[in-house]
């Protein structure tokens, strides 16, 4: 655990995610803190410019944009995070237990995943979403996890395969521990860090994925989403009518969330496969 | 030979799960919304319509629900998909088949780009590794596979058709421009296809660097590369077809696995752009609770994405010799 803060540490791509995940954390923790009001308020003034009273200008529904943003980043997160982890949880369930049962259940387990990972997802989730009449974050969550576990398991199980013969896990087996043990405590503290990609993947996905759905107008349409603000400003004709602050500022918080979650996942990435790493430069050689 | 088997085995069993996804949502979905549109429609449908809707949802109550399913298996097999809702009396086959051409085309075409340009700089980028090229692009691509599809789209509308009116903003083509095989079609298709190419090509690329680049990464430290470099051999040579051609097998099937995500992202691409393909038709098709077509378009790119890791598939087989010595 300490060398893994230390590889975050010395990783600047690991630093500049982690520094703009805390930012919208903090935005999503504390909204009313940095603006206060309710971002469903209605000033009377559509489609102001930018300026110091409304700092992104107004919709076209009198609503302050900047307000929006700033409560729009606690749903965000939530999905990511709730998602992600749910998702994570998924993957190495399905991916380990393929991995250290082998034989027939590999197989068919391992059949599944490819099944589902080559699926459409989008499409899917379209339609489905498509039959909900009422679209609530919690429909969002569980069609997230049912489409997004499968690649976190292809790789988890790839991983758990090349740890099945060391010796270290032989030494359990001879031990006599159970395989519940086996798993839990000797093999899944050796996968760490490609838990943590993971997670930080299946994170990005929903992200993603979850702000496409809510930009179709396909999530709570009454809540303050970036996604779903990208929707009323299509719907509103943000571009045409010179509103670009309202179309570009949500969708810039989309990606910079995603951003945040791409440099960790690639981070992590580098920190479990030192083949990847960067290479240092000797600088004693040259002086 | 047998590599290939089982992969079409594959190809037919996900075919079969798609199917059965596709039968069992509206069937297993909590009532209430099936029989929201029931009501909504009612006495607003008649005849073939009524029948379609009926077919679609799942209502055939003096059906058994297995021989539902048989007669759906019959009708996907025959291309029988009923006819449309919102655009009465219209089939839901040739709905679909008019879109399928546009979205073949742009998503097609871009993504042979993407990976080409995308495995191309990737191999460059891990040669050169520790260079300039290769601390600056990778964060880069990084950053890039994190952009929303659809808000790229957006920003490219307001750069290039709003602010600058450059480029088409929507549709496939100029509408007062007939159809055909001549010269000012096509240049109008080629103009209206630049925006939404750049979108899914600015977001898809850097997946394939990435992925190309830490391949070819771990590629390079194997042995018969510094046998390569010891018998002095160009290190173009070397680069090319010692490195990059073994690097470029898990490119490959991972062209293949990553499809569905592109294709995906591709929906919101033609949604933002209005592009005449099947995923702005799917995405219109929910807006208006049209579900014959919805589920007819669903399963057209469940099989394109399918088909083309097929392809991939058998491109593996050609180029890995492995693959071919069969277990």
């Amino acid at each position: 655990m300490r060398s893994l803060l230390t590889s975050i540490r010395h990783n600047p791509k690991a630093i500049a995610g982690l520094f703009i995940l805390l930012v919208f954390v903090v935005m999503a923790a504390i909204p009313n803190v940095i603006v206060s009001g309710d971002p469903a308020t209605d000033t009377t003034q559509v489609n102001l410019g930018m300026s110091g009273k409304h700092l992104l200008g107004t919709t076209a529904f009198g609503q302050d944009i900047w307000l929006q943003i700033v409560h729009g980043a606690r749903p965000a997160l939530l999905i990511a995070i709730i998602s992600g982890l749910l998702a994570t949880v998924l993957s190495v369930l399905v991916g380990v237990s393929a991995a250290y049962l082998g034989g027939v259940l590999d197989d068919a387990l391992n059949l599944f995943t490819d099944v589902v990972l080559v699926l459409p997802t989008l499409p899917l989730v379209i339609v489905i979403a498509g039959y909900f009449s009422q679209h609530s974050i919690t429909v969002m969550i569980i069609v997230l996890v049912i489409t997004g576990w499968s690649y976190g398991a292809r790789q988890l199980r790839s991983q758990a395969l090349s740890l099945r013969n060391r010796d270290f896990l032989e030494a359990a087996k001879v031990r006599g521990e159970r395989s519940s043990y086996i798993i839990v405590f000797e093999m899944l503290p050796n996968m760490t860090s490609l838990i943590v990609a993971n997670f930080l993947g299946a994170a990005l996905y929903s992200i993603l994925t979850a702000s496409g759905l809510e930009f179709l107008g396909l999530g709570n349409t009454n809540s303050y989403d970036w996604g779903t603000m990208l929707y009323w400003a299509e719907n509103n004709s943000a571009l045409q009518t010179g509103a670009y602050a309202w179309a570009v500022a949500p969708g810039l918080c989309i990606a910079l969330l995603a951003a945040a979650f791409a440099l960790l996942n690639n981070a992590f990435d580098e920190i479990s496969n030192p083949a990847l790493r960067p290479v240092r430069r000797l600088r004693v050689a040259a002086s | 030979m047998r590599f290939l088997l089982r992969r079409l085995g594959f190809f037919v069993l996900t075919l079969w799960a798609a199917l059965t996804i596709n039968f069992a949502i509206p069937r297993l979905l909590p009532g209430s919304p099936v029989d929201a549109m029931m009501a909504k429609y009612h006495g607003k449908l008649q005849g073939a319509s009524l029948h379609a809707m009926e077919a679609a949802l799942g209502l055939n109550n003096h059906q058994s629900v297995f021989q539902q399913y048989l007669t759906y298996l019959k009708d996907c097999a025959t291309l029988n998909f009923g006819i449309s809702f919102s655009n009465y009396p219209e089939t839901v086959s040739s709905l679909v088949g008019q879109a399928i051409p546009w979205t073949l085309g742009l998503v097609g075409v871009t993504t042979v780009i993407a990976f080409i340009l995308g495995t191309g700089i990737g191999a460059l980028a891990a040669w050169k590794r520790g260079g300039k090229l290769d601390s600056l692009l990778p964060p880069i691509f990084v950053i890039g596979t994190g952009l929303p599809y659809f808000w790229v789209g957006i920003v490219l509308i307001m750069v290039f058709a709003d602010i600058n009116p450059w480029l088409p903003s929507s549709f496939g083509s100029d509408n007062d421009i007939a159809m055909g095989w001549n010269g000012a079609f096509i240049g109008s298709v080629l103009t209206h296809a630049i925006l939404p190419s750049v979108s899914i090509l600015v977001t898809s690329i850097g997946g394939w660097v990435l992925t190309m680049r830490n391949t070819m990464v771990t590629t390079l430290a194997e042995d018969y590369i510094r046998m390569a470099r010891a018998k002095g051999l160009p290190s173009r040579r070397i680069m090319l077809d010692y490195a990059a051609r073994n690097s470029v097998l898990p490119n490959l099937t991972g062209f293949a696995m990553s499809m569905g995500f592109v294709v995906s992202g591709a929906v919101l691409v033609e949604y933002v752009f209005a592009y005449p393909g099947v995923g702005y038709q799917l995405v219109v098709a929910v807006q208006n609770e049209d579900f014959p077509v919805m589920q007819c378009l669903f399963l057209t790119i469940t099989v394109a994405v399918l088909i083309s890791v097929l392809v991939s598939d058998i491109m593996t087989a050609l180029l890995d010799p492995r693959t071919r010595s069969a277990r």
